[in-house]
């Protein structure tokens, strides 16, 4: 009796986040669809124009915004963090390792907020005096990014090249292949549905990220220029206006977000496969 | 291995391959102390006992608050995830059978929770708890968002915790005849315990770092709260504010020391905590 009552409490504990995920699906688009439908669709996502005094909600500048920073992020990010999984997997000394892994997982649990206070007084000054203005840019919130996913990547492509097994690598030398060559042309391509999962879930953490980007980007509401001007993501433009939003305002931001929400299901059913195909290998 | 000097007579191709995966490494050793580095010498000389006043005022923006304010929205948030988080793990690794199409389900669940960004956790929190509820900016709503944001960390930490408890512990109290309830909560529970404890330490370490959750569920007021229903500000949520005004630069560095301290030192404990759990998989 006593050990069907628990079971039953397990199960329902574990349809909590089946439950919460639901309550979040359920009133993200059901506050976000209709004001959508009201703006119109065609206008909100593909409107150039964000003037929230004039009733103007077009959100394209932001989906723009939020890919370019990516983008960027990526581009910075995904080469250095490979390169340095390859070197913690197989190029790593024993006792460097014991110092470079707590480092890396330390990095992943420092709080977005000061990334984004270090990107502030830091990486925006430095571009400033380097190409005049603030500073405050897609460069710099792109760099900060880049910065700030590298131990998600760092450590996911580790894992997937650990995972290679030794066959490979041990049959790449018995060919006559140096040791780099045999970690870059045998071990990497069996790692790399794992290392693409490890970027798939760091582009995740990039188009979320918010406040450090916030701090970092500059934030005007218009079509990214160059890589030198600023520019606002979904993700600040929430943060941005929400404090002071009213009616129709407070609505289209948190259509906003049903948009940025949206791409991360996008994102995260992107994972899922190329998790799926790394186990059918 | 050969020698940087061999591998480029052997082979140059090697050698670059070899230069620039190190090279790689350099760079993020390096922005990772420099960035330590850089917070903690700006910052230190300004950790004055000002900083430390019992109350915040526009001249004197004193942290202590925020901190008292961090650790109670920490303890609720934890107190609302750790019991479902954990009797959750207990179905999926001890009960749940596998292809059970539910626990599909909570995975994929699982899953989606931790993929989703801490704003749209922020906004759903603010339109479930604060204005559906009727909760308006407080603790409670923080603590609530809060909470579902770490529920799949826990869930996570907890499997994997008891996951690595060997067969053995339970196959020897099944043997003494115990049931299957009093096996998981006297015998697997226990010798767990680091791993989940690790969980809730990591989980914590989470919680203190938020910012983009809390702004619109919790709210910025910088005081001590009444009651649950008091607005309240975290250290991540005063340092984002004192950034963002730009009058107090000297304290906003020193509440990014005090708030990267609180959390590395969270995270390392949790480390240690899991590597205990380590140890314990390792000694059968």
């Amino acid at each position: 009796m006593m050990e069907n009552v628990t079971r039953a409490l397990f199960i329902a504990a574990a349809c909590v986040c089946v439950i919460c995920v639901a309550l979040i699906c359920l009133f993200l688009f059901a506050n976000g669809i209709p004001t959508i439908a009201r703006i119109g669709a065609a206008d909100f996502l593909l409107g150039t124009r964000w003037k929230p005094v004039q009733e103007i909600f077009g959100i394209l500048p932001m989906i723009v915004g939020s890919v370019y920073v990516t983008a960027g992020a990526a581009l910075f990010g995904v080469p250095l963090g490979i390169l340095t999984a390859v070197f913690m997997a197989r190029f790593c000394g024993k006792r460097l390792y014991k110092v470079m892994n707590p480092a890396i997982s330390l990095m992943a649990g420092v709080p977005s907020v000061v990334y984004g206070f270090f990107g502030l007084t830091v990486i925006a000054p430095a571009l400033g005096s380097l190409y005049g203005g603030t500073g405050k840019c897609m460069l710099t919130a792109s760099l900060l990014l880049a910065f700030m996913v590298l131990p998600t990547i760092v450590g996911v492509s580790e894992a997937a090249i650990r995972a290679v097994p030794d066959s490979y690598y041990e049959g790449a030398l018995a060919l006559g292949a140096t040791h780099e060559r045999a970690v870059f042309r045998s071990v990497l391509p069996a790692a790399k549905s794992g290392i693409m999962a490890g970027v798939v879930l760091g582009i995740g953490r990039a188009v979320g990220e918010t406040m450090a980007v916030v701090m970092v980007a500059g934030n005007q509401p218009v079509m990214p220029g160059s890589p030198l001007a600023g520019l606002r993501t979904l993700t600040a433009n929430i943060v941005m206006e929400m404090g002071y939003a009213a009616d129709l305002h407070r609505e289209a931001l948190i259509a906003t977000g049903v948009v940025l929400f949206v791409f991360i299901l996008m994102i995260n059913g992107l994972l899922g496969l190329t998790k799926r195909s790394g186990e059918k290998c | 291995m050969l020698t940087l000097r061999e591998l480029f007579r052997v082979d140059p191709v090697s050698f670059f391959l070899r230069l620039l995966v190190r090279a790689a490494a350099a760079v993020t050793a390096l922005l990772m102390t420099f960035l330590v580095g850089y917070i903690l010498i700006r910052g230190a000389p300004h950790i004055t006992p000002d900083l430390f006043a019992p109350r915040y005022t526009s001249e004197n923006v004193s942290l202590l608050p925020a901190l008292v304010n961090t650790v109670l929205m920490a303890g609720l948030s934890l107190a609302l995830a750790v019991p479902f988080g954990v009797c959750a793990a207990i179905w999926l690794a001890e009960y749940a059978k596998r292809g059970n199409k539910l626990v599909a389900a909570v995975r994929l669940a699982a899953e989606t929770l931790s993929g989703i960004p801490s704003i749209i956790y922020g906004l759903f929190g603010m339109l479930m708890f604060v204005m559906a509820f009727g909760w308006g900016y407080s603790l409670l709503s923080g603590a609530f968002t809060l909470a579902i944001m770490i529920l799949p960390l826990m869930m996570r930490a907890t499997e994997e915790a008891l996951l690595a408890v060997p067969d053995m512990y339970r196959e020897g109290s099944f043997g003494l005849g115990a049931g299957k309830l009093r096996t998981v909560f006297s015998i697997v529970l226990p010798a767990a315990a680091p791993g989940i404890l690790a969980g809730v330490i990591l989980s914590t370490g989470r919680i203190v770092g938020e910012t983009a959750a809390l702004i619109f569920t919790a709210g910025t007021v910088a005081e001590l709260p009444k009651t649950a229903l008091s607005s309240t500000r975290t250290l991540s949520v005063h340092l984002y504010i004192l950034a963002n005004e730009g009058f107090h630069t000297e304290q906003a560095y020193a509440t990014a020391v005090v708030l990267l301290l609180v959390v590395l030192g969270i995270n390392g404990l949790s480390a240690y905590a899991a590597k205990r759990v380590g140890r314990l998989g390792g000694s059968k």
